[in-house]
This record gives C-alpha cells, structure tokens and sequence, in this order.
C-alpha cells in the first residue's frame, strides 16, 4: 500500500508546502505581472536563514524572527529589482538567477559563525515546537509525527490565508493594473499607471511570501543549509506552477501536490522494480540512479507542457499571452 | 571549481589531478545533493542525525604545537573552557599536545569561551605575537576545533603579489577554453533570440562524450576529440530539427521557448548523471602533464599549451568564417533581421540550424578541455552556464567578439579574485560583475547600443 500513502504523505509534507508557497510568489511574479523572476530560491533561502539565524545566533524569540525573515525578503526583492525592472524581461532573469547563485555561495563559505556554511543551521524550532497544541500521542496520522504534524497544520492554514489574499488582491484594481503590465506594458504606462513601481511591488509581494515557503521548509526539516536553496529549487517551483497553470489563483498548490504526489511515486515505483527483487536488471538502472531517471522525467514534463499545454491544468491560454518581447 | 592556482613551486599535478581538482566541498555537494534531496522527498530530517550527535554531548578540541620548535607537541598546558551560564570544564594537554573539553549536550548552541593558561606554558615556548590566549566559540556541531597559535610565524608564505602571474595565466586558458562555448551561446542567442538554459549540458555532452570514447572504448583520445565534435554537430542538428526549429514555427514566444530550454537542461544533467553515476571521471590519457617552469612566474604544462592553441585556432577560424564567408555574413543577415534576411534569399532556417551545429560544436569542444581542470561530472553544465552568461553580458549578448573579451575578463576575474576572497566564492564575483554590468552597461562592453528596457 506504500504506493499510495507514502506518495500521499509527501504530497502534504512540509517540503511540498514551502514548494507551494514559492510556487505562489512565483505565479504573482510570472502568472500575474509577467515577470521572470528565476531567484525565487534566494528569497526562501534569505527568509529561512534570516529566522534561523536571529533565533540561534542573536536569542530573537521566534515572532520577531519570523518578521525580520520577511524584512530581508523585502530587501532582497529592492536589490534585484530596483536596478532591472526597466530592463528586458531576459535581463530580470539571468539577474535574478545570479543573484540567487551569489546569495547561496555566500550562505555556504562565508560568515560560518552564523551559517555554518554547508552544515546549515539548526537549533531554531525549540519556540515554534513549544507551541504545539497537539496531545503527545497523536503520533502516525498520514504517518506524521507530532512535530511534523504541527508544521503541516500551520503550513496549510497559511497557504489558505495567503491564497485567500491573493484572490482578493487579483480581483481588486492593483490587480487588474498588474495583469494589464503581463498584457502590453505600453499601454499601461499610456495610462498613466507607474509600470516600474507596480513591477516592484509584484516582486516583493511574491518574494516575500517565497520567504514563508523558507520558513515552513525550515521548521520542517529542523535545519537550513544552503544546498536546498541551488537553482534547481526554482526551476522545480516554475514546473508545478506550469503545471497547475499560471494565473490561477488554486493552481500552485494543485501542481505542488501534484508534482510530489507522481514524484514520489516514481520513486517508490521505481525502487520497488530495481534493486535485487526487481525486474530491471541492474545495468539498465541500480536504485541509485532512480533519483535521476525522476528527475529527467520531471524535464521532459516540463518541455512537454510548455510546448502542448503552456496553459497547464487550470489555465486560460486566452488570458496568458506569455511572451515579454 | 578549480582551474589551477597552484603555487609557482609545487610539484607538478598530482596524479588525482581530475579527481582532485573539484575541491572538497564539490565533491561532498555531489554526494550529499541526492541524499539531501532523497532525504527531503522522503519528509525525514536530517536534522534527526544531527540531534543524536548533540545528546552525547559537545567536545572542545585544542591541539598545541610549537612551531618554533619543530611543530613539536606542547604538554602540560592547562585549558579552561566556560560555556555562557554554564560551569568552567579544565583539561591539560597530554603527550600529543591535546586536550579535549567535554560540554554536557544542554548547551547547544551556547558560546564557549576557551582560555590558555599562559603561566603553565613549558620553558621555551610562547604565544606566538598577537595571537589570543582567549578565544570565544559557538557549539552547533558536536565538535570543535580551538587553534592557539605558539612560537614564531615560520609559514613560508607566498604573496599575494607571488600569485597574480599564475593566476592571470589560469585565468587566461579557462578564459580560452570558456570562450568557445560563450560564443557558441551568443551565435544562437543572436540568431534565434533564445536565451539557451541548456548550453551548459552541451559542454557536460562533450567532456561525457569523449570520456565514454576514451576511458570504456578505449579510443586514443585524440582521435576522440574529432569523433565528440562530430558527433556534436549531430546533437546540433538534431534539436534543432527536432525541437526548436518546429517551435519556432508555431510561433511559440521566446519566454517559452527558454522554459523549454531550461526542461532540456534539467533533463539532459539528470540525464548525463545517470549514465555516468554522478561520478567524476578523469580521462585515460593525459589527465596529468609535467609541469614547466616559466621564469619563476608560473608552470605551465604542454598539454595546456596545446589545449590553448587549439582554442585559438578554434576561435579565430569560427570568427574568419563569420566575417569572410557567404555563410557567415548570412549568419550576420539573420542575427540582423530574420525578416529582411529571409527577404533577400537567405534561407534563414538553414542558418539557424547551422548555427545550432556549430555552436553545439565548439560547445562540446569547451567541454571536452574543461574537463582536464573540473573532471569530468555531470555538473560541468550547471557551474559553466551561469559563468557563460556573465560572459556573453559581460562582453555584449548576441556579439561574437564580446563573448571572447567576457571570456577572457571573465576567467581573469574569477582566478584573481580568488587572491583576496575565499576560492570557494570566486564564483560569486564573476556573477556579481555580470550584475554590474547589467545595470550600468545593460549592452554588455561591446554589444550595440539598442534599447533594452
């Protein structure tokens, strides 16, 4: 039966919640206003170190922390986007990816004392844990501990709040102003809308709740190293926002869950016909090599839907007019 | 990454030069990276592993040696160890000059002050000048290492100066090597107008390619140069014939069209991890060269000179061919204004899908040499693609001598910066350059002026 509920549990871990939010920053930034932000990585690095490092380092209590993390992805969101949002949207992009390979290089060789460079940090859950209202033998629902089972609790809730915001905020005018900039630009700007300070807006706003994503990551491993922040991290976050499809308010977490549901079902799949009682024989693919063969999957998928369904699940190919030049 | 900032008097590379030549770290990313990853799909923590190691407690580890004496081992000397609101723990250094502290495991992450009593130094030795009999560390692994420097500062150290020669010379063959896949980048950037995601995978296919010809069927290597470019330039046409240029047809947009490339590039790495293990391979044949000496600057080995010289044979036939040739002013027609190309008789698909051999070509060429300095791993692709880039910026996206002079800058850059930042971060200052340069040059050095916003 582990076929079914191991997938099942993965697709509502803490992991898959952190890829969730990051998916919906992604998609205010790319499904909304058009902007290819492909450093989404750095603002949940930036939001989970900033946590962890104020807990653990300077005794922040947790609340003060949890907002300092959002103060840094506020910041993080005026350095990449200050300088490129008037440049073309190929520029955001490769800026944006540097960025992000630059603040993760940082996070993994310098300042050790407070990132212990590729050990990560650790040691910043002891607050958040205290506050688990959950009885101490509810171990095993969905196969959660009780720890785990407190994050997913507040990861859910907050994805539920955020995407209830996010809703309201597309339907409101700022909305409308940041679909019209994914239209025609020009014509915005022929209105008299400030393009440049909207783009700005869009980035911190999806920036910041990719930092939320940080932190659910964060609580939910216990630790925060660098390596988890690579840029495979945002690729992984575009492909389950391409998959549920863009613009979407629900389609984040319809492609989140989505994506680790068939990923971990691949692996177990694929463990279980590897392996010495499997029937693939050892040549073709030992049950080292599955992680790969997953993820080339997880390319071809993404090549595929781009090409035969840009619009993924939910989208409106009419409404998504993807193109920036 | 590192591209050989030896020191002018070590020994020639070492054996394990291939293997070795990743430093520490990468080598621990590429074993921990599908661990970490397995881990976090499977929702364990590592942290668990950690906890355990936490509960026996921490240990303050000092190792004494007198460096004025032999960096002979210096017994008997007491040290304290005070966590913050916790009881001084007091050990002595035994024979070997070590003493251990043992921390109970309640003072996780607290700060320990670890003190030297200099009274009980034996007859002969001392702190060395300036150095602290105090020190202050944090506990977050379960042990850690205090230094405390005695007797005189005897290092024999290079300077900073020492090293500029070597480095500018490494700086310049990775530079080299890296320009033929930075033009490559460029051709079809400014062809097609598709930012390529996957042009790092082309250079891992080259150094894969030749290393599978050279090190399982025993093809001399130089024969398996020619047989990876080859082989290339069908790869070239074959995504090209069978996936851009039918997107490109159904008018799919540039945006797309790079999503879809960044698909290839996740499936092509994971695709080159799988067949070679995720193991880093050296080749057969000349994976070691002796080293010369040249005036005291720096060494250089035949095989570098070789490797260099065909680069710049590479490169300036690529760049003839370009200006001197009907193929090549065509090219620049398309890169130009597709339309208008196509207006004068061009057949602008034919160019395009030249474009893609020839630049999947010296791409795998690229990486075919760079594996010499980085191994051979299916990670080439993922660290060269963000360094192409600031390359092809750097000098002007879409301009053929701009992504040789980013190269060049680029590869000089990352090895002198490694003089006076950590080597591990010299990385970060190449994309750091690439992020200046986007601001105030957005045209890159040499790129034309046009309007980009």
């Amino acid at each position: 039966m582990d076929l079914l509920t191991t997938p099942l549990h993965d697709a509502f871990a803490p992991i898959a919640i952190s890829f969730v939010l990051a998916a919906i920053g992604l998609n205010i930034h790319y499904g909304y206003t058009g902007l290819l932000n492909f450093g989404q990585a750095a603002f949940a690095a930036v939001g989970a170190y900033g946590m962890a490092v104020m807990i653990v380092s300077f005794d922040v209590p947790l609340v003060p922390a949890l907002l300092l993390g959002l103060v840094f992805a506020v910041l993080l969101a005026l350095v990449m986007g200050l300088p490129t949002l008037r440049l073309r949207a190929d520029y955001l992009a490769i800026v944006t990816i540097a960025v992000a390979e630059i603040a993760r290089l940082v996070f993994s060789t310098s300042f050790k004392s407070y990132f212990n460079a590729r050990d990560g940090v650790q040691g910043f859950t002891a607050d958040f844990r205290a506050l688990n209202p959950y009885p101490d033998d509810v171990n095993g629902v969905l196969g959660f501990s009780r720890n785990d089972l407190w994050v997913v609790t507040v990861g859910w809730v907050l994805v539920a709040l955020v995407l209830v915001y996010v809703a309201l905020l597309m339907r409101s005018p700022w909305g409308r102003v940041l679909k019209s900039i994914r239209e025609d630009e020009d014509a915005v700007r022929s209105l008299g809308k400030n393009v440049y300070s909207y783009k700005l807006q869009a980035l911190i706003l999806g920036g910041v709740i990719g930092a939320m994503g940080g932190f659910i990551g964060a609580l939910g491993k216990g630790s925060v190293q660098p390596d988890s922040f690579n840029t495979d991290f945002t690729f992984i976050a575009f492909t389950m926002l391409i998959l549920g499809g863009a613009a979407r308010v629900m389609s984040p977490v319809v492609g989140a869950v989505l994506f680790w549901f068939l990923l971990t079902f691949m692996d177990v799949l694929l463990k279980r016909i590897t392996g010495d009682d499997g029937f693939v024989p050892g040549w073709l693919l030992n049950p080292d090599q599955t992680g790969n063969v997953r993820f080339m999957v997880v390319g071809l998928v993404l090549m595929l839907l781009m090409i035969f369904r840009p619009q993924g699940i939910f989208g409106d190919k009419k409404e998504l007019a993807i193109d920036a030049r | 990454m590192q591209i050989g900032t030896r020191a002018a008097d070590t020994p020639p590379r070492p054996q394990t030069r291939g293997r070795g030549g990743i430093p520490s770290h990468r080598s621990l990313l590429r074993f921990l990276a599908p661990l970490l990853l397995a881990l976090a799909i499977l929702g364990v923590a590592p942290s668990a592993q950690a906890a355990s190691a936490a509960e026996d407690g921490f240990r303050v580890t000092v190792n004494l040696r007198d460096t004025s004496n032999d960096n002979a081992p210096v017994e008997g000397v007491d040290i304290t160890a005070t966590p913050t609101g916790g009881e001084a723990v007091e050990a002595t250094t035994d024979a070997d000059g070590r003493a251990v502290l043992e921390i109970p495991a309640e003072f996780q992450g607290a700060t320990v002050l670890v003190e030297l009593d200099e009274d009980t130094l034996p007859d002969g030795a001392s702190m060395r000048e300036g150095a602290p009999a105090e020190q202050t560390v944090t506990l977050n692994i379960s042990t850690v290492g205090v230094t405390f420097l005695i007797g005189e500062d005897n290092r024999n150290v290079m300077t900073t100066w020492d090293r500029v020669p070597a480095s500018i010379y490494n700086g310049l063959l990775f530079g080299l090597i890296m320009a033929m896949a930075a033009l490559g980048l460029s051709m079809v950037f400014g062809t097609t107008g598709l930012t390529n995601f996957s042009h790092g995978e082309l250079v891992t296919f080259g150094a894969v390619c030749t290393m599978l010809l050279n090190t399982s069927l025993g093809v001399p290597f130089l024969l398996a140069v020619p047989i990876t470019v080859v082989a290339a330039v069908g790869v070239g046409w074959l995504q090209d014939r069978f996936l851009w240029a039918p997107l490109r047809h159904r008018g799919i947009g540039l945006i797309a069209m790079m999503i879809v490339s960044i698909g290839l590039q996740f499936f092509l790495r994971n695709f080159f991890a799988y067949i070679t293990g995720s193991r880093t391979e050296v080749y057969d044949e000349y994976a070691t060269g002796a080293g010369s000496d040249f005036a005291g600057l720096f060494t250089y080995t035949t095989r570098d000179l070789v490797v260099a010289g065909v680069c710049i044979v590479v490169l300036a036939t690529v760049i003839a061919g370009l200006s001197y040739t009907r193929l090549g002013r065509a090219t620049r027609a398309v890169a130009d204004n597709p339309a208008l190309a196509a207006a004068t008789g061009i057949n602008v698909d034919r160019v395009v899908s030249t474009v893609w051999m020839v630049g999947t070509a010296l791409a795998a060429l690229a990486g075919t040499f760079l594996a010499f300095q980085l191994g051979v791993t299916y990670q080439i692709g993922q660290l060269m693609l963000l360094l192409l880039f600031a390359a092809c910026c750097v000098g002007g996206l879409g301009s053929v001598w701009g992504a040789l002079v980013g190269s060049l800058i680029i590869g000089v850059l990352i090895e002198l910066s490694a003089l006076v930042i950590p080597p591990d971060l010299k990385n970060a200052g190449a994309l750091l350059l690439l992020v200046i340069i986007l601001l105030v040059r957005p045209q890159g050095l040499l790129g034309r002026r046009e309007r980009i916003g």
